[in-house]
């Protein structure tokens, strides 16, 4: 039997003129994601998205395993084609494809939609004609129209007749890459991959900055952070890492600048070359896993001060979540269990004892231009890693 | 040039352990359970393997257990007692500063309705065998102290510890951890009253993933495994006979007595260096092993000096975990300021080691205090 998995678009149906163009890229999105487990044809047509395996040995439970992390799509379903678009072809595919379910259950229901108005049953017609069919096939089966423990749905559209069960639900969002680039500031704590998820949920692709003290951080921090982003690219797509050498410049704060400073500075110094580093990438923003009130330097008297340290707009989606909303979501994206894993970061070094909460800006700035980094500064920026980042490597 | 100085983690595999090791997997794989010609075989080698490693604790073959390491033999050990000697009691005693492998187990055994007792050790590292005794009661069923202190160096009392607790009742079973003492000091099993020892494989030039636990014979456990004869069907499942087979070889490679003076003397050499650099302070007891020595290296922390020292190609291990984990619980236990818990490296030696190593060390350490920014 034929198998094909249905996708359904989800809020870019809502757009005017742009719908073909946020239609093209997620076509594309879902065949690079599908790429490595083998070739689909990939269609589309009544505001859904037909993907259609062209050998019979692809295996379509990873296929829907990674359609469920592709934005763009609210729901899928795996589906059975029938042979021809009759209904004795609905009634004969539906009760051999569906039985093991059917089996198990207890009461099921029939929905039928027709969009190939040219098909000469009516839904409700469909619907009893399969529901008659299956009670016969299964008699342990009872219709339940309220709250069945099943229900087949049966679509009958342009290209064909269509049989599956309950759609899963999908991401959500809108696809990655119809809504610009922007840079993530990734640190390998809890909130920074959350926070990349959440925009490349909104549609942006994302290059990361990842910021390295070695040796006060570590070779396995570096690594902690591609693992990272080799979990949030299973959604966000694939994406470029800088990682910028940032010791001279954590050594010059600690020596150069007061204790209760340390923080913001290195914050507003890191907002300063992200911005940079964004520049040179076509990045039109930055986002960082900053929620107010977190710890000292997320204050909102502290968050001023980074934020001054850059003319580009800053995406904060964390800004008004709890930790353990922040905590659930890594869990759901799997970036929980690394993001714990103990490592020193550069958030970690040269912490003061009783950071600033309420820092003046004009004191801030006063120091920092005291201690001149902008030499130290350019010279990070010569000397940027980069690291190509792919979930499928 | 490499100067590895972390052996109490791991150590190389000595040449010879090796080939027995590449020998058994090519030419004498045969499973030790068929009764074919090649299972005899196969067989042949366990056998004489579990007859060496008995020989090193000088005790009986049949009462060698080989499991996959000591954490396995540690929680066999623990569970197995345990469930053996319910009905008799429930208090179990251990000292504060076991490897993590018995700190978890007498952890779960706790949340089972056990009662553990926690022995903490004085200013010195060292556990007092009067305060295990005052512990003891009339419902303790065993009692599980380790012969040397992994992260220090320290070594207990355990023979004075295991016959007191005999002589006040001698139906408790006494375990000791011997896998950090295990081919550095001379064990045998009477002479300590162990009813069980754990040793390792790879700490003694063997492959990872195998050691041993002895069994006094006429000391019943209860297996955390089912599922086959192997090994008396207390660790069911066929014999790691490449692991096992390479084990023996290093084993009969022990020069104990000659490997510790050589140790002792690169100790002095070390620790006379070590004090000389400002900042650095010995952490390691008096009594200390000579294999092990840990010191906090001034205001740097572990994390940092130990990738900085990594850079050098000089491989120590941090005597305490990064700002974000816990700190060492042996360090707390000895009550060392969290300033001197904070930049503890634990520096380990092995017979391969050299002055060479201690001096590249030295001048890591030195150069690290220097360039590296303190908090």
């Amino acid at each position: 039997m034929k198998e094909i998995i249905l996708l359904k678009d989800g809020e870019i149906v809502l757009k005017g003129l742009n719908r073909r163009s946020f239609e093209d890229v997620l076509k594309k999105n879902i065949k690079n994601v599908l790429n490595p487990i083998g070739k689909f044809e990939i269609t589309s047509a009544q505001s859904t998205i037909y993907v259609k395996p062209l050998y019979d040995d692809i295996d379509l439970d990873e296929a829907c395993d990674r359609i469920s992390r592709v934005f763009g799509i609210v729901a899928y379903s795996r589906a059975a084609v029938c042979d021809e678009k009759t209904l004795e072809s609905v009634l004969k595919t539906a009760p051999v494809y569906l039985e093991k379910t059917l089996k198990a259950a207890s009461t099921f229901k029939v929905e039928a939609k027709r969009s190939d108005k040219k098909f000469p049953y009516k839904s409700p017609e469909i619907c009893r004609e399969l529901g008659g069919e299956l009670i016969s096939k299964f008699p342990h089966l009872k219709v339940d129209v309220h709250n069945p423990e099943v229900t087949v749905n049966v679509e009958i559209r342009d290209f064909g007749a269509y049989i599956h069960c309950d759609p899963e639900k999908g991401a959500g969002g809108i696809p990655v890459g119809t809504g610009g680039k922007a840079a993530i500031l990734i640190s390998g704590g809890i909130d920074s991959p959350v926070a990349a998820y959440m925009m490349a949920k909104r549609g942006i692709r994302l290059t990361a900055v990842h910021f390295a003290s070695p040796p006060y951080t570590s070779r396995r921090a570096e690594e902690k952070v591609v693992k990272l982003l080799k979990k949030v690219s299973r959604y966000a797509g694939p994406m470029t890492m800088y990682t910028v050498p940032f010791t001279k410049i954590q050594e010059k704060i600690r020596n150069d600048c007061p204790e209760e400073l340390f923080t913001i500075i290195m914050r507003r110094l890191m907002m300063e070359m992200s911005e940079k580093i964004a520049l040179q990438n076509d990045c039109s923003a930055l986002i960082t896993g900053e929620s107010l009130g977190q710890v000292a330097s997320q204050t909102i008297g502290a968050l001023g001060c980074t934020d001054e340290a850059t003319n580009m707009l800053v995406f904060r989606p964390l800004i008004g979540m709890d930790k353990q909303e922040i905590i659930d979501i890594s869990y759901k994206i799997d970036t929980y269990e690394t993001s714990i894993e103990p490592y020193e970061d550069c958030c970690t070094v040269f912490t003061p004892k009783h950071p600033r909460t309420r820092p003046v800006l004009k004191y801030v700035k006063e120091a920092q231009e005291k201690a001149e980094f902008a030499p130290l500064v350019e010279e990070a920026l010569q000397n940027l890693k980069t690291t190509f980042i792919s979930s499928d490597d | 040039m490499e100067h590895y100085l972390d052996n109490s983690a791991t150590t190389a595999v000595s040449a010879k352990a090796a080939e027995k090791a590449y020998r058994i997997m090519t030419e004498n794989y045969g499973n030790p359970s068929s009764l074919h010609l090649k299972g005899m075989q196969a067989e042949h080698e366990l056998e004489n393997a579990r007859k060496i490693i008995a020989r090193t604790l000088s005790v009986q073959s049949e009462e060698i257990i080989f499991t996959s390491g000591g954490t396995e033999a540690n929680n066999l050990a623990l569970f197995g007692i345990a469930q053996a000697k319910k009905r008799r009691g429930n208090r179990i005693i251990i000292s504060s500063v076991e490897h993590s492998s018995i700190m978890e187990a007498a952890q779960r055994l706790e949340n089972d309705g056990f009662e553990i007792i926690r022995i903490a050790p004085d200013k010195d590292g060292v556990i007092k065998p009067q305060s295990v005794l005052q512990a003891v009661d009339n419902s303790t069923v065993l009692v599980s102290v380790m012969c040397v202190n992994n992260e220090t160096g320290a070594v207990m009392p355990v023979s004075e510890i295991f016959s007191a607790v005999k002589e006040k009742n001698s139906d408790i079973i006494c375990h000791t951890d011997a896998v950090q003492a295990f081919g550095k000091i001379a064990l045998n099993a009477r002479r300590l009253c162990a009813d069980l020892i754990t040793v390792s494989a790879h700490k003694v030039h063997a492959p990872k993933g195998c050691g041993a636990l002895y069994l006094k014979k006429g000391v019943r456990i209860v297996p955390v495994q089912y599922g086959g004869e192997q090994e008396k069907k207390l660790r069911p499942g066929t014999e790691a006979l490449p692991l096992i087979a390479a084990f023996a070889v290093a084993c009969d490679e022990f020069k104990i007595e000659e490997n510790y003076k050589a140790v002792q003397e690169l100790n002095s050499y070390a620790v006379k260096k070590l004090e000389n650099i400002e900042g650095v302070i010995i952490n390691s007891p008096e009594n200390a092993l000579p294999y092990v020595i840990n010191v906090s290296a001034g205001r740097v922390r572990s994390e940092t000096m130990l990738h900085f020292l990594g850079e050098l190609d000089v491989f120590v291990s941090s005597g305490s975990a990064c700002a974000k984990g816990k700190p060492s619980h042996v360090l707390s236990a000895m009550g060392l300021s969290k300033e001197r818990a904070d930049s503890a490296l634990r520096i380990s030696f092995s017979k391969y080691s050299t002055k060479e190593d201690v001096d590249a060390l030295c001048i890591g350490i030195e150069t690290g205090l220097k360039v590296l920014v303190h908090r």
